[in-house]
């Protein structure tokens, strides 16, 4: 656990410098899913670095793609690319796009447009069923996420032919682009929405890396209903600052004096 | 190769809805690399044989083809190809932005057969005649949209479609139509098939539209006017060299389509035609209104999409042609 909350600290700082270099991007909910990323990349998912398409991989869909410098900043931590080029964040002649790009080594679906992820990621599940292919399929969502009908027609379709190999994680930030989730449009309660809708529903504390883990596992062996993990967090996680403030949502130009705040505030 | 597979004979009046549960089951019986997604239209798009014959590669959205368009691009990533189906209301505006996000910019091996597009959907009326989806999906990077003749041509190309890397849109007729191809050939997608020689001007035309250019050109060569005739069933990619080569030698076009005039074949031809060698055209197409009930030849006369308005248009460019 000690090596998991190392890498997760890596996560937030590498994500933070990046959207520092770009002048731009969304921090807040990069810092809120920071965990949910190390537990997965460096403890559950069956991925290499030096065979990033292989057929048999687990695969990934950050449905709320604006928090992409955590997802590159794990891959590149995992060894995908070097850490260096997450400097390359947004520009003109780098290949780290401002949101997920299927041509970035280790990124399985293109994101950006809330509401797509769970569908792709059911759709690679069904690939995996139809195909004969055992790898397990984790979306990563966002509060957004969960006010676009096309993601209830996923949970529909998911339980109703009964797909366990997949996993939805909720980055439960509470946090929006304009304001509150409560205040915007309020998806709560959403254990007992998931459970009629019939997914097995399990709560953790989102920056828990013991209880991710446990989710995570629990969620894995499922076989016969897909399992959605509500991970309560905290937008701006471990940069006082940040923390719940609704302005670091993004797009976000960091200054120097900000970055360097950020970054004492998550050495170990 | 293709030895289970009958077409259909010549004049025939077959819906294209046939071909594609036929094709559907014939290559299934070929090749493993493929299943279908449904949202409870297979009875309408022609799939049925498929679902019926093939309930392991099939999979059911119920209806949500929002759904069922990112999921189908997902499901492209782990190497079976998903054979989208629905209508075309659905399938190209309602999960648009699915198929433009999740499909069409990872260039994922996806393809969308859409029934139910033009006045050839008949009494359904303006909700189900779909008019604008050769406008929106060949406005979308990396995609091929196909619009077969007839029937037969169907078949062909969807084995072709099959084939082709990359995401394909591509048009299932629904009314019966003559049949005007012959079967068994080899279908390119971005090639046209000239059908009938002429110099006075060429009739560019595609899905059902072909077989009433071919009924105007009769007609017109009965009063000395030779129509060339093409078959322009792949509007993106064009065939750039069959339609340059129809303006040099003809110096007027008039194309025919079942689509809103805007922005469908007719605009794809101009895009070409008025950068690279303007001549005058003519469009015959949907003059830019919804659609309304009614059976599909008698929309065809209301809305102007008969082998008649095809002659009318060919005597306008004609004129215009005389002018230059």
């Amino acid at each position: 656990m000690d090596e998991l909350k190392k890498i997760a600290l890596q996560i937030r700082k590498t994500a933070i410098e990046s959207i520092y270099h770009a002048r731009s991007g969304h921090p807040g909910g990069c810092l809120s899913v920071a965990d949910i990323l190390a537990v997965l990349y460096f403890d559950q998912m069956k991925v290499d670095a030096s065979d990033p398409d292989a057929e048999q991989r687990d695969r990934l869909v950050l449905s709320k793609g604006h928090a992409c410098p955590a997802l590159y900043a794990a891959l590149a931590l995992k060894g995908f690319f070097p850490v260096e080029e997450t400097k390359g964040l947004r520009k003109i002649d780098h290949f780290l796009e401002g949101h997920p790009e299927i041509n970035i080594p280790g990124v399985d679906a293109p994101s950006g447009s809330l509401g797509m992820g769970l569908s792709q990621g059911l759709g690679m599940a069904f690939g995996a069923r139809y195909s004969g292919k055992p790898f397990h399929t984790y979306v990563i969502l966002g509060d957004g996420d969960m006010q676009e009908g096309n993601t209830w027609e996923a949970f529909m379709c998911a339980a109703h032919h009964k797909v366990g190999s997949l996993t939805a994680i909720l980055d439960a930030n509470g946090l929006q682009g304009d304001a509150t989730v409560e205040v915007q449009m309020n998806y709560e309660p959403i254990r007992p929405k998931l459970e009629a809708f019939g997914w097995k529903v399990l709560e953790v504390d989102g920056h828990d890396l013991h209880q991710l883990k446990s989710a995570l596992e629990e969620a894995r062996s499922q076989t016969e209903q897909p399992v959605f993990i509500l991970a309560r967090t905290l937008k701006g996680k471990g940069v006082g600052y940040m923390e719940n403030e609704q302005v670091w949502h993004g797009s976000s130009t960091l200054t120097d004096e900000q970055l360097t705040r950020a970054l004492e505030a998550l050495e170990d | 190769m293709m030895s289970d597979l009958e077409f259909w004979s010549l004049g025939e009046n077959i819906s294209v809805r046939d071909a594609f549960g036929r094709i559907l089951l014939a290559t299934a019986r070929e090749r493993q690399d493929f299943c279908l997604f449904d949202a409870d239209v297979a009875g309408g798009t022609g799939a049925k044989p498929f679902v019926e014959a093939f309930p392991d590669r099939t999979v059911q959205f119920g209806i949500a083809e929002q759904n069922m368009m990112a999921a189908a691009g997902g499901f492209a990533d782990t190497g079976l190809i998903p054979v989208v189906s629905t209508f075309a209301a659905f399938g190209t505006m309602r999960a648009h932005e699915q198929f433009r996000t999740a499909v069409a910019y990872p260039k994922r091996n996806v393809k969308l057969c859409c029934s139910h597009h033009g006045m050839d959907v008949g009494p359904d009326g303006a909700t189900a005649q779909m008019l604008e989806d050769l406008a929106t999906m060949r406005a979308i990077p990396n995609v091929s949209v196909v619009v077969p003749a007839d029937a037969n041509q169907f078949m062909s190309a969807f084995r072709a479609v099959l084939d082709w890397e990359g995401p394909v849109y591509m048009r299932i007729g629904r009314s019966p139509a003559p049949v005007i191809t012959d079967g068994d050939v080899d279908f390119q997608i971005g090639k046209a098939d000239r059908l009938r020689e002429g110099l006075d001007l060429c009739l560019v035309a595609t899905g059902v539209m072909v077989a009433r250019a071919l009924e105007a050109a009769v007609s017109l060569a009965a009063q000395g006017i030779e129509a060339r005739v093409v078959n322009l069933s792949s509007i993106k990619p064009l065939d750039r060299d069959e339609l340059l080569s129809a303006a040099r030698e003809t110096g007027a076009i008039v194309t025919a389509e079942d689509h809103n005039v805007l922005g469908g074949m007719g605009s794809a031809v101009a895009e070409l035609l008025s950068q690279e060698l303007p001549v005058p055209m003519q469009m015959v197409g949907v003059q830019d209104r919804f659609g309304k009930s009614g059976e599909h030849d008698e929309l065809a006369e209301l809305y102007g999409l008969t082998a008649g308005h095809i002659e009318e248009a060919a005597k306008v460019v004609l004129q215009k042609k005389s002018k230059r």
